[in-house]
Formats: structure tokens, C-alpha cells, sequence
């Protein structure tokens, strides 16, 4: 099944206007040595074919199983217009607003997007957005090194693994330094060790990273960090998760400069990890700094309201060598779900996801305890916490044949440290149920006896 | 295009008014026309010391950003703050208002003497002409 | 609630020049401007109201936080008319060069949404994921094929991150074979912009070299400029300019004698599926954009994915977790099983919804129909490019691939009409405009794109359009000054834009609601 319109007797016309008698003359141009003699691939399908093999293979993902997985990509519940709005071809099948005469659609989510998430983090200049999380986190690292001029990044070892490592990668080409800080028993950062490592005057530091809530669901004492950074000239960026921002403060109150974050929980599938949404926001006399396309509001010709890209001279395509970053895509999609998500929500709807989780978290973490199982750390959390269980991958994959899937062995993602071997870190959203954790619960007492 | 008779010019459009040991300098009436409306301009800081021809900011238009490169060398004394706020300026009044950077002037004498790079209003007209 | 906010009249000419109304709404308001305190539409439980108790205070927000309140179906009215503001492929064509505006097929966008696929945790246990899995590790198979390399990652989320990830691989294989003095990426002048910004992004010093009047890359030029400092050279082939790399073997000779290794973007791949694979020739490194070849949305500006195919030399540097197969069963590689990897580019296994409707193109076109796909883009090219050869001057004198650069040089200079002002009044004439001014080689270009999806009918009008638009510059130049005319807004003010930047509404956490009228 093709998409193309040609009948055989289009292609004669044409190739006879072009005064050539076969396709190939427009192949000639290739070397004959290097001409590849097509591909060694099967035949295609037609839809009705297509549809029943993809279909088939969907059903290999089991998807039916009670899942309390969160690290990083969380289960909601996405209203209906989400996707009738996502489904709307004018939005999906744009390019990228350089006409913004006819593209005022995206330029206006684009720049709402915008303002949506600079009221939820407090933070005044957002990016039309990154490719996820990580790649938001290691852009927000390079803004810090280019604002103050060091090359010294510290982060916590609970910040999200995925984040950590994608921003050691970004970090190999510059010969940067990425330092972990350590984090207590109680689960929050190591803020002595902090001190400390702030403190060295041979390798100064450009930027502090932790997570609120961090990678172990618990919520650090980002005001105190923030401060120990300022005082020794290093930014301060917190890597957050957006529907918690609704009950949680938010990082421009507690002094962050730069707060990114996975913007997936703002009404995007999980689709086993992308296409997802990197939120950035910064203060805004960091806005020179901030990588990507920037949506602004103006006039036009007669005056009338109007949004385009604008501080287009920092990009890629006109500065290319000199650039801030290399990168040239948004994920507009993904941001006019988050967009659509949080306006359907409202302020007291958003609020209801995020409190709805915590008291899930809370239900949950009750349930276990009254079998036995309890907390890895005992600092506060909202939505998410890590549970010690004996032989932790052993009742980890028994469970996954019972039907439910205990959260993400910490020992994955720390397959160094003890403390860790037999954690599991469990989430709990508001469309976990009574019976998802009620028969967890029994379900793990039967495989833990 | 106005090139004002009093001032040196670079190949690369910038101007420089030597002032005894001082010197001014910001980009010609041409270099500001070609840029189109500019939207900001990256100057160094006080105190900075700049060899002749090397890169001391950018300038970014609406849809382009050029290197500033330094007419001579010298250490800056002032920079145009204004800029900040207007950098319109550079478009309306290049070769007043809009002024960039001024130093103090390492070889004031080098300043005045034609050589690789500095040039005399005539010769830049010629530059400019040649487009 | 549909606001103009001022009526505009449509200029008297136009009505016999025959444009149209390409989008339709009026200009929307804010929803901060729409918001009315207490309207919702409740879509979730309310939890119990001490759900948030054992959570200290000072963590909490102190207020709530300011965001709109709308109801439903203000919500839909809304996006629905912003929609309107847009012009997509779907409502009409749009022969953007180098970005491949092709139709997006609809099955495409089913199977994504299927729940098998998208309710997938990405950190679900292999056991529970082999669907997805299996998909993946099939489109590498079929990547593998088209690209002729030996294997390939899905990880990087777009093209630019393919680049990255590409160049960072090089790095790793040099710094490997204690090579460590080759500090340059060699990039022609005609380049995207993010090759230069990803060499430099991976810590190397960007070396431009010259194309020939002919449009190829200047060949004594580039071996001037290879040496023991080149890490590697990025091509894109097609060129940006529409054109293959004739002495494309000399070339790679060339940067494979210096040490240096060759990098493919695989931007235009779309033009020569089966026709040339990168990896036999002897590239070692490409990236495909799935946007630009296999049809996935671009979604207004994204997502993405950039899928980077690799010979034998890189294979070891692949970010992890690569997708294992092991029989009939599969799973994801784990970081120790290869420690030369470069490590992550990103989170979790990359943009797979993404990679989803690619894998779904690649089936329903087949080997045969996806040489046919490149077979139809490029006639379609060189027949646009024929029909517009009396009215524009065409730099180069061969035949082109999938797109091709025209110049309006002589009419700017006939007529003082630019390029912009010619692209600008096709916005009339209910066309997107190509690409202008792209690439920087060639003075009042413009980069047509048809793409193999468009219909001889369709490239007949565009070509008639852009004709009668010149005809107007020489006639009526203002007309094309002005344009567009009846599009819902009208020229911009970028400068204003820019010095005074406006990028976000009036904040509304802690500030009284004010209710617009």
C-alpha cells in the first residue's frame, strides 16, 4: 500500500515533459559502482493486513496488569479532549511555525504552553520544549556552565538514573565534570556533603541539581540547597514533576534558577518511553541562555495580536557553530497535550490528580505496613516511596506472574549500593483503586510466605 | 549610506573615532542596514583588555547574528549601556547614539595610521560599493 | 467563543487573482483571558481532604496555584479555532524543502494509539513488553537494510540527538585507538545548522569547506582540509541543495585515507531508498529523521525520532539498552554487557510511539512500494523544477532529487521583488511557501519540496500560481510587499518581538483574576 497519487499515465506524462523515458533517468546522478539494486525487504500491506499484524503484536504487551510503576513516567487518567484536540490534523500535520501568517495555532498553544508552566514552576522564561526529561536536565546543566563560566556540575544521586546518565553523555564532548553528591539514610541528599563540595576553590561549580521529589519519591530540602549553592556562585536546578507542582511550592519560590522536568504526566501516554515532553522554565535574565525555540507575543502589519518565534538568533540554524545547543526540534505535540491537560483539569482538577496520588501513596504504604513491609527511607513523600523486601527481584518477577508489577527494583538503577538490593520503589496516581491495592498486598503476603 | 569623513573604518564595518588616547567604536550605517532591525547586542565587560580583529560580542538581528570584531586594541574603558534597553539605536544613529564600546587605545598611533586593517572613509565607501 | 479582535478587509485585487482563505478562524483569546473563576468540569475524583497533611508545610505551595478555569466544552471551542489558525498537510501543500511535508497516514496514527502500545510503561519488565520489543527490533532490522549498516540504535529522539549521538560514537572511536589529537568535524558550507552545532556541542572545532559552483562538495577543497587533526566529515547526500555527491567514492577515499570517519544525515534519505545505502558505499555512521522519510507526524514542530545506523567500527560505542533478541524471545541490553558503549542520550528506550507509526509505513509500503516513494518524490521534483524553469533561475544544470533550489535573482533585480515578498503572496494563493534563503550558498533562493504525495493537478497549480505571482511582481510589486493579505494575521513585528520579549500571560498565581470586559 502506497500513499501516491500517479497513475501509470501521470508518470508517462510527466517523464515525457522531463524528455525521459524510464525513472531511472533521474537515477543516473548516482554512481553506478554505489547504485544499490533495491531493497531486500518483503512486499507491503494493505490496511485491513497492516492493522490485524500490529494489532497482533500490540497484544503481546501486557498492558491488563496492575502496575505500580512510576519512576519518572506516571499512569493518569487523560480527559477525552486530549486526544480529540491531538487528533486535530491542522495541529499534527504542521511543520514548525516559520510562517506564523498561518501558523498561529501552534504559536498561540506554544506560547499558552508557556504560560502554563511558568505558573507552575514560578519560573518567568519556558522553552517551547525538549525532547524529554533528561535531554531538559542535561541542557539546564550546560545553561549553568555557560552562565557562570565553570565546569563543575554537581547532582544528586537521586535524581532520576535516565537523567543522570543522558547528562554524562551530553557532558563527554565539553570534557565537563559531573560530580554525584551522596544521599542519607532517610532518602534526601546529603546536604553536608553539599557544603562541602561547594566549598572546593580549585573546582568551583557551576550547578547544583537534586529532585523534588527525587528519584526515591522524597522530597528534599530544596530551600536549604538552594541557598548553599548561591553562596558559592553555582545556579540552582530542580528537576521536578509537573502535576505535583500543584500542592507542592514551586521552584521559583524556593530560590531555583532553572527547574526541567518530565512533562509526560501532563496527559501523555506512556508508549514504553517517548515521544515525551521536556519541560525547561528559568529566570528570566537567564533567557539568552535558555536552548530551543521561544514563542512571543506581538502585532502585526495592522496591529492585531500575534505570536511568533522569537530570539531566533541564538538557534542552531543561524548561529550553527556558535550555537547554544544543537537542537532544532520541539515536541510542540506533546506540549499542546500538556497544554490541553492542564486547561480540561483546571487548578482544582490538577490539584485532585496530584492529592489523589498522595493519598493513594498513603493507602498503599498502609496496606504493606500492616503486612510487615516497610518504608526504605523515612523522609516525607508525596506520591511515590521505596519498600524494603527480602530477595527484592525474586517477589518482584513471582509478582509479575501474578498480575502485578511491584513498582522498579532500585537495585537496577543501583546495582552498587546494599541499601538498595532490596528496594522497590512503588507510585500510586489517583486511578490506583482500592482492589489494586488490596490484592497487591495479599498477593505479595502470599509470595512472601 | 553615510560614511562620516572623520572617522576609520575596517574591512569588516566596524568604525573607530580616535579621541587623543582613547578611541570609540560601534558597526557603520551599511553593516546596521544589512543586519536589518537589531534585537540585541553582546558587549565585553569594563576593564576587558582586546587585541585588534578579534571577536569582543555579537549583535543579533531578527534573523542573523554576526561577531563583533574589535577595530583595535585597548582596554575598554566604557561600554554603551543603553544598548541594553534600546538596540534600536545601532539602527537609528550607528555612528552616534548607537555607539559600542570605548577604549583605552594601546598604540594610539596605529589607531591613525592606515594599515592591514583600518582605512580611511574613501577606501571603506569603495567596500561598500563593491557590496 | 470565537473573537475577532479587529475585522479586516480583504484587499479589492485579490478577488480576480483568484487567492483563498487558506485557514479559517478568527484570532483567539487567552485561556487566561477566557478563564472565569469556578468553571470546571470534574475529571477526576476529589481525594479526601487530608491527603496532603503529612506533608510539611514548608514544602507545600502556599496558595493555590493560578491556572485558568474553563469548562469543557470552552476548552474544545478553543483549540478546536486555533486549529483553524494553521495550515497543515492535511489542508493543502506544502513544498517546505529539506523538511518533507508528505502526507501522514492515518492507519499510522491508529496503531500508535492502540492500547497495546501506548498504555506500555517504559520500564516494564521484558516479560510483559515483547511486543514492543519485537517491533523494535524488527524496525532495526529494516533500518539495517535501507541504510546498509550493520546496526542501529532507536534511542536518539531526533534527527539533531542522532547527530550528537553519531558524532559522540567518533569521538569514543578515536579516543578508543589513543587517537586523541583529531579535534575538527569537517562540514561543507551548504550544512544544516545542526551539524556545526553538534560538532561543537561534542567539543570539536567546526572546518568549513566550499561547494562548487555545481553544487557538490569541492573536492580538493575538503582534502585540503583533511588531515590528522579530521575526526570526521558529515555529509548530508542528497545534498540540501537537492543534489547527489557525484564523487561520492572519491569523497569517502578521501576521509577514510585521512583516518577520518564519514557521517551521513540522513535528512533526504527519502530520495534515494534503494537506490543508494550509505553503509555499502562506505559511510560508517548515518541518522534517518522518521519525519522526514517514514511519514510520522511533525506534529507543529515535533516529536520526532532520530534512529542512528552504524557499520562495524561503531557498533561497540551504541547508547544502551539495545534491544536484545534471544530466540523468540527479547529483552533489553543491561549496561555492563557493553562498557564501551557512550552511554544514554536520553530516558527510557527513545521516541517510541514515534517509532511506532514508522515501523507501520515500512509494512505497508514494503521493499517494492518504498522504492517507489522515492522514485515518485523524485520525479515530482524535477517535473515541478521543469515546469517553473522559464520563471526562475535554477543554479544548477542536472537533474535534482527529491527538491531543488531556484533563485530569484534577476526578478529582484528586474523588479526590486525578493524572494520572501514572492514566498510571502503564495500564503495568498492558498499555498505554504517553500523554504527560503535555505541553503546559505545561493543568494534569493527558495527549496521546493513536493514530496512523492502530491498529485500532478496539485504541482500543476503551485507551478501556475508561482508563474502568475512573478507576473505580478513586474506588474503590481506592492501587492507582493504587502502579502500576505487574508491570511489571520498579516506581517509581523519581529523586532519588538525580540527586544522586548512577551513569553508568557500576566502571571496569575497571587494576583487577583481580571476578568477581561
Amino acid at each position: 500500500m502506497t500513499y501516491g497519487p500517479h497513475t501509470p499515465g501521470d508518470r508517462q506524462r510527466m517523464l515525457g515533459a522531463l524528455g525521459l523515458d524510464s525513472v531511472d533517468g533521474l537515477f543516473s546522478d548516482i554512481p553506478s559502482a554505489v547504485r544499490a539494486k533495491g531493497l531486500g525487504l518483503p512486499s507491503g500491506l494493505d490496511e485491513l493486513s497492516l492493522a490485524r499484524h500490529l494489532e497482533g503484536l500490540s497484544r503481546r504487551n501486557r498492558v491488563d496488569l496492575v502496575s505500580f510503576l512510576g519512576a519518572g513516567a506516571y499512569r493518569h487518567h487523560i480527559p477525552a479532549t486530549v486526544d480529540q484536540i491531538l487528533s486535530r490534523g491542522e495541529f499534527y500535520t504542521a511543520y514548525t511555525p516559520y510562517q506564523p501568517e498561518i501558523s498561529q495555532g501552534t504559536l498561540q498553544t506554544i506560547y499558552e504552553y508557556q504560560s502554563l508552566i511558568a505558573e507552575l514552576t514560578g519560573l518567568d522564561v519556558v522553552s517551547a520544549s525538549h525532547y524529554d526529561g533528561a535531554a531538559a536536565t542535561a541542557e539546564a546543566a550546560l545553561m549553568t556552565i555557560r552562565q557562570t563560566r565553570r565546569d563543575r556540575v554537581l547532582v544528586s544521586r537521586a535524581v532520576h538514573r535516565h537523567f543522570v546518565d543522558t547528562t554524562r553523555t551530553y557532558f563527554e564532548g565539553g570534557r565537563l565534570e559531573l560530580d554525584e553528591l551522596p544521599t542519607l539514610a532517610d532518602g534526601t541528599t546529603d546536604l553536608a556533603a553539599l557544603e562541602h563540595e561547594l566549598a572546593s576553590t580549585e573546582r568551583p561549580v557551576a550547578g547544583v541539581i537534586l529532585g523534588q521529589p527525587n528519584a526515591f519519591g522524597v522530597l528534599e530540602p530544596m530551600a536549604q540547597a538552594a541557598r548553599l549553592a548561591h553562596a558559592a556562585g553555582a545556579l540552582f536546578v530542580a528537576v521536578v514533576e509537573p502535576v505535583s507542582l500543584a500542592v507542592l511550592a514551586p521552584p521559583g519560590e524556593y530560590g531555583a534558577d532553572i527547574a526541567v522536568g518530565e512533562g509526560q504526566p501532563l496527559g501523555i501516554p506512556l508508549q514504553y518511553g517517548g515521544p515525551y515532553l521536556g519541560l525547561l522554565a528559568a529566570r528570566s535574565d537567564l533567557v539568552r541562555q535558555v536552548p530551543g525555540r521561544l514563542v512571543g507575543r506581538t502585532t502585526d502589519v495592522d496591529g492585531r495580536r500575534a505570536y511568533v518565534m522569537t530570539l531566533r538568533a541564538r538557534e542552531q540554524d543561524i548561529r550553527r557553530d556558535k550555537a547554544a545547543s544543537n537542537i532544532c526540534t520541539n515536541q510542540a505535540l506533546c506540549a499542546l497535550a500538556a497544554t490541553v491537560y492542564v486547561a480540561t483539569l483546571g487548578p482544582h482538577g490538577l490539584r485532585d490528580v496530584a492529592a489523589g496520588g498522595a493519598a493513594r501513596a498513603k493507602q498503599l504504604e498502609d496496606a504493606l505496613a500492616s503486612i510487615g513491609v516497610q518504608r526504605a527511607h523515612s523522609a516525607p513523600y508525596l506520591n511515590e516511596f521505596a519498600v524494603r523486601v527480602p530477595g527484592a527481584a525474586k517477589v518482584h518477577a513471582a509478582l509479575v506472574e501474578r498480575g502485578y508489577v511491584a513498582g522498579l527494583p532500585l537495585a537496577d538503577w543501583y546495582p552498587d549500593d546494599p541499601g538498595l538490593k532490596d528496594a522497590l520503589l512503588l507510585a500510586a496516581t489517583e486511578v490506583t483503586t482500592d482492589d489494586d491495592i488490596n490484592g497487591f498486598t495479599a498477593t505479595l503476603r502470599e509470595v512472601l510466605a | 549610506m553615510q560614511v562620516p569623513d572623520d572617522l576609520r573604518y575596517t574591512p569588516d564595518h566596524e568604525w573607530l573615532r580616535v579621541e587623543g588616547d582613547e578611541a570609540v567604536f560601534g558597526i557603520t550605517a551599511y553593516a546596521a542596514d544589512q543586519l536589518g532591525d537589531v534585537v540585541f547586542v553582546e558587549l565585553p565587560a569594563p576593564g576587558a583588555s582586546l587585541e585588534a580583529a578579534q571577536s569582543f560580542g555579537v549583535i543579533e538581528s531578527v534573523k542573523t547574528a554576526s561577531d563583533l570584531y574589535a577595530p583595535a586594541a585597548g582596554e575598554v574603558v566604557a561600554v554603551n549601556e543603553a544598548l541594553g534597553e534600546k538596540p534600536e539605536l545601532v539602527n537609528d544613529d550607528p555612528y552616534g547614539d548607537g555607539w559600542m564600546v570605548r577604549i583605552k587605545l594601546a598604540d594610539a598611533a596605529a589607531a591613525k595610521a592606515d594599515g592591514d586593517r583600518l582605512m580611511d572613509a574613501d577606501a571603506y565607501r569603495k567596500i561598500v560599493e563593491a557590496g | 467563543m470565537t473573537v475577532v479582535l479587529e475585522p479586516h478587509s480583504s484587499q479589492s485585487a485579490e478577488a480576480e487573482l483568484g487567492p483563498k482563505r487558506v485557514v479559517g478562524a478568527g484570532l483567539q483569546k487567552t485561556l487566561n483571558e477566557l478563564s472565569r473563576p469556578g468553571r470546571a468540569t470534574a475529571k477526576v475524583p476529589h481525594p479526601p481532604v487530608d491527603a496532603l497533611d503529612r506533608i510539611p508545610a514548608g514544602q507545600r505551595r502556599a496558595e493555590p496555584v493560578g491556572l485558568p478555569e474553563l469548562n469543557e466544552p470552552e476548552v474544545i471551542r478553543h483549540f478546536v479555532n486555533l486549529s483553524q489558525l494553521n495550515y497543515s498537510v492535511d489542508t493543502g501543500f506544502y513544498p517546505l524543502g529539506s523538511c518533507t511535508m508528505k502526507y501522514n497516514p492515518k492507519i499510522n496514527e491508529w496503531v500508535a494509539r492502540l492500547p497495546g502500545y501506548a498504555a506500555l510503561h517504559p520500564l516494564a519488565p521484558d516479560a510483559v513488553a515483547q511486543g514492543s520489543l519485537e517491533l523494535l527490533w524488527n524496525l532495526e532490522q529494516w533500518l539495517m537494510e535501507i541504510s546498509g549498516m550493520k546496526a542501529v540504535t532507536l534511542q536518539p529522539a531526533a534527527g539533531a540527538q542522532g547527530e550528537l549521538t553519531g558524532i559522540l560514537m567518533i569521538r569514543a572511536y578515536h579516543q578508543s585507538r589513543g587517537d586523541t589529537e583529531r579535534v575538527e568535524v569537517i562540514v561543507p558550507d551548504s550544512s544544516h545548522g545542526t551539524n556545526p552545532a553538534t560538532a561543537s556541542m561534542a567539543g570539536f572545532k567546526t572546518v568549513t569547506v566550499r561547494s562548487t559552483a555545481e553544487g557538490q562538495i569541492d573536492l580538493d577543497a575538503l582534502r585540503g582540509a583533511l588531515g590528522p587533526r579530521t575526526a570526521a566529515v558529515m555529509l548530508t547526500n542528497p545534498s540540501t541543495l537537492g543534489l547527489f555527491e557525484q564523487r561520492i567514492e572519491e569523497v569517502l577515499e578521501a576521509v577514510h585515507a585521512a583516518g577520518a570517519l564519514a557521517y551521513m544525515d540522513g535528512a533526504n534519505m527519502n530520495a534515494i531508498l534503494g537506490k543508494f545505502k550509505p553503509g555499502e558505499a562506505g559511510f560508517d555512521v548515518m541518522h534517518f529523521n522518521t519525519h522526514k522519510t517514514f511519514s510520522t507526524p511533525h506534529g507543529g514542530g515535533g516529536p520526532g525520532a532520530g534512529p542512528v545506523a552504524v557499520g562495524d567500527k561503531l557498533a561497540p560505542f551504541l547508547p544502551w539498552p539495545r534491544v536484545i533478541r534471544e530466540g523468540e524471545a527479547f529483552r533489553l541490553e543491561r549496561a555492563a554487557e557493553r562498557p564501551s558503549s557512550i552511554g544514554r542520550v536520553r530516558s527510557y528506550q527513545g521516541s517510541v510511539g514515534v517509532l511506532v507509526r514508522a515501523y507501520a509505513y515500512l509494512l505497508a509500503h514494503g521493499g517494492p512500494g518504498l522504492v517507489g516513494v522515492s522514485e515518485d518524490a523524485v520525479l515530482n521534483a524535477n517535473y515541478l523544477r521543469k515546469r517553473l524553469a522559464d520563471t526562475f533561475e535554477m543554479p544548477f544544470d542536472q537533474v535534482s532529487k527529491h527538491e531543488f533550489v531556484a533563485s530569484a535573482t534577476q526578478i529582484k533585480k528586474r523588479t526590486g521583488v525578493r524572494m520572501l515578498d514572492i514566498a510571502k503572496r503564495l500564503i495568498d494563493y492558498g499555498f505554504h511557501p517553500p523554504t527560503i534563503y535555505f541553503p546559505l550558498t545561493v543568494d534569493e533562493c527558495m527549496l521546493v519540496e513536493p514530496t512523492e504525495t502530491e498529485s500532478v493537478e496539485t504541482l500543476d497549480a503551485f507551478a501556475d500560481a508561482l508563474i502568475q505571482i512573478v507576473a505580478e511582481a513586474q506588474s503590481e510589486p506592492e501587492l507582493l510587499h504587502d502579502a500576505p493579505h487574508d491570511s489571520p494575521v498579516r506581517r509581523l513585528d519581529e523586532a519588538t518581538a525580540a527586544r522586548q520579549p512577551d513569553l508568557r500571560w500576566q502571571p496569575m498565581t497571587g494576583v487577583e483574576p481580571v476578568c477581561p470586559q
